[in-house]
């Protein structure tokens, strides 16, 4: 065991990974668990109440807590419902919803898999995630649950489609799908970031502000539209539908859902944080005060990585708070009508400067 | 560990392959296919496809098989019904599947002795190239008529699904959200005073 090259090994090599997946899993986990207490108090502030505040100090134990209780409830399956399905779907939201953030590179380096087709594979992954709900809907053979699945697998397979023109936007000013190149290529200060268009304003490329910047609104948009949350939580509509989909579910299924749900959410933060914002980049250069690649750097980069996704679930948890809940005729005709056709002008600006920009520089 | 990935990826494909007839809930059906087509995924990662492997997850089962789920989860199906003339029409439906399986055997094996991947493993670019830029390659140069043809026939069948389902009617009141939106209280209300035992003029 205390050959060098062990760890260099197939077993080695095994065994680090599952490592770094576990830590990955557990730490996304733990700030779940404060991101949930976080959503709930931001929630609660603005509409004046006082949100969580009795478990722990400032109620930060309140998620776990709840953990504790609905694990602790009992696990009721319907007796018409479909066993084996209804008991897989909770699962597979919640193993889809950590099987994403595989590729999510954290810090410099700092990424359990770097593969080249990064952000094709969450995109995937996260097309994935309907299943759970639509089997979910499905197996819990009642009504409500059955229509909250139907309309969310309409509402996600057609926000998709945008949510793929904006990332192709900006695969095509990376000129890669991996992400860590997606994020080193918005190095050096925040008027890199692609959501200001990626550095290289100065003449004809001012044209990529505008469009990057809109692709990032559209982004966030499409993402509370992926992830049901509201003002597009049609699904789960509880002055329609009680609560959609998770009507049937009880105790640690219902459990998994939400688990599952909140991490997809703060993998939409990462994604855009990681798409638009740099990821882990610093807004002003830091490579001048301290040195790259040492620990202090890559830690501080992982700092800025956590304090963008954290801006950026407020901005989730201020929509739910503040945006009153589409219909569901307007939410197709958003995504279709106004999102679709958008992003792909934007996709056709974006790579015609990319091709013929460097004529007029 | 290559090969221990390979046979669980390939029996998971087989077997969920096998399934998708032999289940008697339409759903599982679909369930298992959508099975079949992740481990077939699974399989093109083991090739080197990495890019072909996303591809399929993202169409196949992200859209194509969520809609197959739509269409078979809202179909009423009653399946005593459905096996009344099943013994009617076994021997015709022999005889089709057995024809088919006969040309699937044929083509295969005519492609693995002679065709493109004959006597060959596939070809695997090394770190300078990655599969992405390797498949836009040759689609835009050695096959880009090919490929704009089937973006055409795309179009087609688009259009036609299009103009089967689109029903102009003029009766039919459709919301505008631009007037709902721009419309104003003056638009709307007019405030009248209206004297003791005289009504309002039309």
């Amino acid at each position: 065991m205390t050959d060098a090259n062990f760890w260099a090994g197939p077993w080695g090599w095994t065994i680090i990974t599952i490592g770094q997946a576990l830590a990955v899993i557990v730490g996304v986990m733990v700030s779940l668990a404060f991101l949930l207490w976080g959503d709930r108090k931001v929630w609660a502030g603005v509409q004046m109440r006082k949100g969580p505040n009795v478990v722990g100090p400032f109620g930060l134990m309140q998620s776990f807590a709840d953990f504790f209780k609905f694990v602790l409830k009992e696990v009721i399956i319907p007796a018409g419902a479909d066993k084996p399905v209804f008991l897989i779907a909770p699962l597979l939201t919640f193993v889809l919803a950590f099987m994403s953030w595989a590729v999510i590179p954290f810090a410099p380096g700092w990424v359990v898999s770097n593969i080249n087709v990064g952000i094709l594979y969450l995109f995937a992954i996260s097309s994935l995630g309907v299943y759970g709900i639509i089997m979910g809907g499905w197996a819990s053979n009642s009504k409500y649950p059955f229509l909250g699945g139907l309309r969310s697998a309409a509402q996600m397979v057609s926000y998709e489609v945008s949510l793929g023109f904006i990332i192709i936007t900006v695969v095509l000013l990376a000129g890669s799908m991996n992400l860590s190149d997606i994020v080193n290529k918005q190095a050096g200060g925040f008027w890199n970031w692609n959501f200001l268009g990626g550095g290289g304003l100065l003449g004809l490329g001012i044209i990529k502000l505008p469009v990057m910047f809109g692709m990032m609104v559209m982004f966030y948009i499409s993402a509370l539209a992926e992830t049901n949350r509201p003002p597009f939580d049609l699904p789960e509509a509880e002055s329609e539908l009680v609560a959609g989909y998770q009507v049937e579910y009880s105790s640690t299924p219902y459990l998994l859902f939400m688990i599952g749900e909140y991490a997809n959410i703060v993998l939409m933060c990462a994604m855009i944080t990681i798409l638009f914002f740099g990821g882990w980049q610093s807004p002003i250069p830091m490579d001048s005060i301290i040195a790259p690649g040492t620990l202090a750097y890559t830690l501080i980069s992982l700092g800025w990585f956590i304090v963008k996704v954290v801006f950026w679930f407020i901005m989730f948890a201020i929509a739910k708070a503040i945006v009153p809940r589409y219909r569901y005729d307007q939410l197709m005709r958003l995504g279709w009508k106004v999102f679709l056709p958008l992003s792909l002008v934007a996709v056709v600006i974006i790579a015609a400067y990319q091709v013929f920009g460097g004529n007029f520089a | 560990m290559l090969a221990i990935a390979f046979y669980i990826l390939a029996a998971v494909t087989v077997v969920s392959g096998a399934l998708v007839i032999t289940a008697r809930n339409p759903v599982h059906s679909v369930l298992f296919l959508i099975l079949a087509f992740f481990s077939a995924a699974g399989l093109f990662v083991l090739m080197g496809a990495e890019f072909l492997a996303m591809l399929l997850v993202v169409v196949y089962v992200g859209a194509v098989a969520v809609l197959f789920l739509f269409v078979v989860m809202m179909l009423d199906v009653d399946f005593t019904k459905l096996r009344q003339g099943f013994a009617n029409y076994l021997p015709i439906g022999m005889v089709v599947g057995i024809l088919l399986l006969i040309e699937l055997i044929m083509i295969s094996s005519a492609v693995a002795q002679r065709g493109a991947a004959a006597g060959q493993s596939p070809q695997v670019y090394g770190a300078e190239m990655s599969n992405i830029e390797a498949i836009g390659r040759v689609l835009y140069t050695d096959y880009v008529y090919v490929f704009q043809a089937a973006g055409l026939v795309l179009l087609v069948a688009m259009i036609g699904a299009i103009v089967l389902t689109l029903q102009h009617r003029t009766y039919v009141k459709r919301q505008d959200i631009h007037t709902q939106v721009t419309r104003r209280r003056k638009d709307a209300v007019a405030i009248v005073k209206v004297k003791t035992g005289e009504g309002i003029k039309e």
